[in-house]
């Protein structure tokens, strides 16, 4: 009786901010569902209307869509190729004993806390521009022409800025997975007259699964929603090069004033993410069982 | 096969010289026991063998071949280590093939080998389990079987019985004993516990501080300890060691005298003394008296079923031809 009554108060004493946390997320979720469905221009307020799935049908069908949806998957997957393998690569590196550890591994650490709209003027002016940039200036130095980076190649670009950001977290995760192997593994598999390489596909791989996956479950939250690194560099441009589901929705309600569409675009990058998230669970959840 | 030869090998860690030159000689199928209280250089002696530290300075020959700058795994020797080091991701069968295939022997040969070992080792019950799941005996099983599928010249034990509890200790000591007998190879065996080291070993090497005290037979180290630290060291309950006058009565500076070795009675003998705390074992008894001019009680071992309590006056008389006696460096005067 008495864990009876105890489990019911404890129900009873949580469910404000059970409730709190319920509306939060619902409150909006449902408001954007339901614009999504309005005729909203905000060049003519108070005139909203009723009009089915024609906002779904024009998001679906604007020509910028699909490029969107290729770049937010792009981008995903990019970022996470690179901060995981690069991650792994530094974690193994800043584990080995060195002289001034401590201090290499705060500078390793440090992009994680640019924020991202300083990060993207900072690669934008300082090392991508192709007047001024650092890289603009090597390039001249070795008598070449200097690369357009932000012109050119938009995207990756935007790929590689992301990714600096992000690899120190990867990095932190990774290594600290690293120092929790036990060395006397590592010993007993040279023992077992394993090369490094055998060590490392292994022994080290197996061990850091877990923690690769937690990576990529949590950077995958965050790389779907990139938007200020976008907007500072290349403004979704040249065309559609460097827009993606993020930066359409902006464009949709705050460029051309569509809020109706923009919501439709929300709600369709809502089920976007969640289809990357069953795949994802399904690849890399089944790691977090063992 | 198995013979393992140390010339003049010494190793430092920074300024730290944790074994200072010495030499060994472990012949073919020998049972040998490293035994010291800890931090005495016994695992970093088994670790320079295997060959996962490296020598500040001597040679180390493997079959009268040079093995002094061969990596680990080309030494031919298998190590169990104390934590087992098993592969918690891998089956027990994978982490037993693991050696074979690193080594890129065909499936057949290791299949051959994994059952045999598993038959030896009775590990059929579990062979495709995980770590995870065993119980530490049997994972210590697994470990030694990764060990003996490799077929080594030599097997090198880093303290595998210390995470195990006492009963389980036993029975294990007695299985890697018969190991031996049936294998009949090498075996290096470093422990800090002198049962293990007396109940096992065909030869002690007994270390204090990276020196080798003494190298004997259990036995000859238990009757003719060269010093007294191998003395105290050896043996269950220690020897007693006494020093001041009642030493001096026998021209040492320090004398040992077995708990087994001294007689005790109620109206007559050496040295008097009071009955403090007892252990009753059954068969034997163990008494610890205080004796006039000692700091520390006498150890002494009488029947199982004597009538002596706490506080009892008796008399003990040591039975002078097992007296040891040692000098003033603690070195036995023969």
């Amino acid at each position: 009786m008495a864990t009876q009554h105890s489990r019911a108060s404890a129900r009873l004493m949580i469910s404000p901010s059970v409730l709190l946390l319920l509306g939060w997320m619902l409150i909006p979720l449902c408001m954007t569902v339901y614009f999504s469905f309005l005729r909203y221009d905000l060049l003519s307020p108070g005139t909203e209307v009723f009009t089915g799935w024609d906002n779904y049908y024009y998001f679906l069908t604007d020509p910028s869509f699909n490029d969107a949806v290729i770049n937010t998957l792009s981008l995903l997957v990019g970022v996470l190729l690179v901060t995981v393998i690069g991650g792994i690569g530094f974690a193994l590196l800043l584990n080995l004993p060195a002289w001034g550890q401590g201090i290499v591994r705060v500078l390793v650490i440090a992009p994680f806390f640019v924020m991202p709209t300083v990060s993207g003027l900072l690669w934008k002016n300082m090392f991508m521009n192709p007047v001024n940039g650092v890289f603009a200036h090597i390039t001249l130095a070795f008598g070449g022409q200097p690369f357009d980076f932000l012109g050119q190649a938009p995207w990756e670009s935007i790929i590689l800025m992301v990714s600096w950001q992000w690899l120190p977290f990867a990095t932190l995760i990774l290594l600290t997975a690293l120092q929790s192997l036990d060395q006397e593994q590592l010993e007993a598999a040279e023992m077992d007259g394993a090369s490094w390489l055998n060590r490392f596909w292994h022994i080290i791989l197996p061990h850091l699964s877990r923690a690769i996956t937690v990576v990529i479950l949590i950077q995958t939250i965050f790389l779907l929603s990139i938007f200020a690194e976008i907007l500072v560099t290349t403004n979704g441009g040249p065309g559609t090069a460097s827009t993606n589901l993020t930066y359409l929705i902006y464009v949709q309600s705050l460029l051309q004033y569509d809020v109706g569409v923009g919501s439709a675009g929300g709600v369709i990058a809502i089920i976007l993410a969640n289809i990357v998230a069953i795949f994802l669970m399904r690849m890399v959840g089944k790691n977090l069982d063992k | 096969m198995g013979q393992i030869t140390i010339k003049q090998v010494s190793k430092s860690f920074g300024d730290v010289e944790v074994i200072p030159p010495l030499d060994l000689a472990i012949e073919e199928g020998e049972f040998v026991v490293f035994v010291g209280p800890s931090g005495c250089g016994k695992s970093t002696l088994l670790r320079l063998i295997a060959g996962l530290e490296d020598v500040s300075s001597g040679h180390i020959e493997i079959d009268g071949q040079p093995a002094t700058d061969l990596p680990p795994a080309k030494r031919g020797l298998a190590m169990v280590f104390q934590s087992y080091a098993l592969y918690p991701h891998m089956s027990v069968r994978k982490n037993i093939a693991f050696p074979l295939k690193m080594a890129g022997m065909d499936k057949t040969e290791q299949n051959r080998r994994i059952d045999e070992a598993a038959r030896v080792l009775n590990l059929a019950d579990y062979i495709d389990r995980r770590p995870g799941q065993l119980s530490g005996g049997q994972r210590q099983r697994v470990a030694i079987g990764r060990a003996i599928v490799r077929e080594p010249s030599a097997f090198l034990f880093d303290e595998p019985l210390s995470n195990l509890d006492a009963a389980l200790r036993v029975g294990m000591r007695l299985e890697i004993t018969e190991l031996h007998k049936r294998l009949k190879s090498t075996m290096i065996y470093v422990t800090h516990d002198q049962v293990e080291a007396m109940t096992m070993a065909d030869k002690i090497v007994v270390l204090r501080a990276g020196n080798i005290e003494q190298i004997g037979s259990p036995l000859e180290l238990y009757r003719n300890p060269r010093n007294a630290f191998v003395a105290g060291f050896i043996g269950s309950p220690k020897m007693n060691l006494i020093e001041g006058d009642k030493a001096t009565a026998f021209d040492a500076s320090t004398i040992g005298i077995r708990p087994e070795h001294i007689s005790v009675s109620t109206d007559s003998g050496d040295w008097e003394g009071t009955v403090g705390v007892s252990e009753h074992l059954g068969s034997d008894t163990f008494l610890r008296v205080s004796c006039e001019g000692l700091d520390e009680p006498v150890t002494v071992r009488v029947s199982g079923d004597i009538e002596l309590n706490y506080g009892d006056k008796v008399f003990l008389s040591p039975d002078s031809s097992n007296i040891h006696r040692f000098d003033t460096q603690g070195l036995r005067i023969a």
